[in-house]
């Protein structure tokens, strides 16, 4: 009972977050709600004892893309962009967001889930997270880690290149 | 009980993968879409670690793949940001309506 509390808590934060990541008008303090939001669902990953991807999304959300994003706000500080923000399918966009919910939210309650019993023993996700993905998902690691040497490298080309043609 | 907790998080991932999507759809300013783009991504990773924890198979496939979809993720925001960066030292702007290039 008091885990849904919790839960509830995390929800409405989290959620409200990501509703002021869209509706504000300053490109910064979307930032920053943007943060709220990320940690929030860490929070999340934390109750459902994921405690290696609430690691893992504290550091490369929280820390890493945060602060690129905001990088990139400064680097890109246009004069138009306080007037206008959003374009001309905003009711569209509103419409078909609110069906997509409805329909996601009515398959969710209306299918007749099969659950385990989920256990509580917290070392057992790491120990069987590593040896899965060192096993089974071996390749795909590594081809994980050559994906992020080639953004990498692309990055860096595309930043330089951009310089020297301007 | 278990089924009403699964239910929870899927409603919450629900909640931030459409609010990802209007901001997607409805914002001009590309850094606003790429952050909307990783709300979205958000809401997939609360689904996917969510039905590795509840489902009846004992397995933490869900886990491997939200951790896959962070790992593209950062790609992509290292990525879009250079491409944004390149188009802001041309054209001087990041509104998506004025980018079109390939119009």
């Amino acid at each position: 009972m008091i885990e849904t509390a919790i839960l509830g808590a995390i929800g409405i934060i989290t959620v409200a977050a990501a509703v002021g990541v869209v509706a504000t008008r300053s490109v910064v303090y979307a930032a920053v709600f943007l943060l709220v939001s990320l940690v929030g669902v860490a929070a999340l990953f934390l109750m459902m004892l994921a405690e290696f991807i609430a690691l893992a999304q504290v550091l490369i959300y929280g820390g890493a893309i945060t602060i690129v994003l905001l990088f990139a706000i400064m680097l890109t500080r246009a004069p138009e962009q306080t007037n206008v923000q959003d374009n001309a399918q905003r009711p569209l966009a509103a419409m078909a967001c609110v069906g997509l919910f409805a329909l996601l939210v009515a398959a969710a309650l209306a299918t007749p889930w099969r659950t385990r019993d989920p256990g509580a023993d917290p070392m057992a996700e790491f120990t069987a997270l590593s040896e899965l993905l060192f096993s089974d998902f071996l390749i795909p690691f590594e081809i994980a880690s050559l994906v992020l040497l080639v953004a990498l490298i692309g990055a860096v080309v595309l930043t330089r290149s951009g310089r020297e043609g301007a | 009980m278990d089924a009403l907790a699964l239910q929870h998080y899927l409603l919450l991932s629900a909640g931030l993968f459409a609010v990802g999507l209007v901001g997607v759809l409805a914002k001009r300013n590309v850094v606003v879409i790429l952050m909307s783009i990783e709300l979205m991504l958000n809401g997939v990773n609360v689904a996917l670690v969510a039905f590795s924890r509840y489902s009846p198979v004992d397995e933490l496939a869900g886990h491997i793949f939200a951790i896959f979809i962070i790992t593209v993720a950062a790609a992509e925001v290292a990525i879009g940001l250079a491409i944004l960066l390149t188009i802001f030292a041309r054209r001087n702007t990041v509104d998506a309506a004025e980018i079109n290039l390939l119009k």
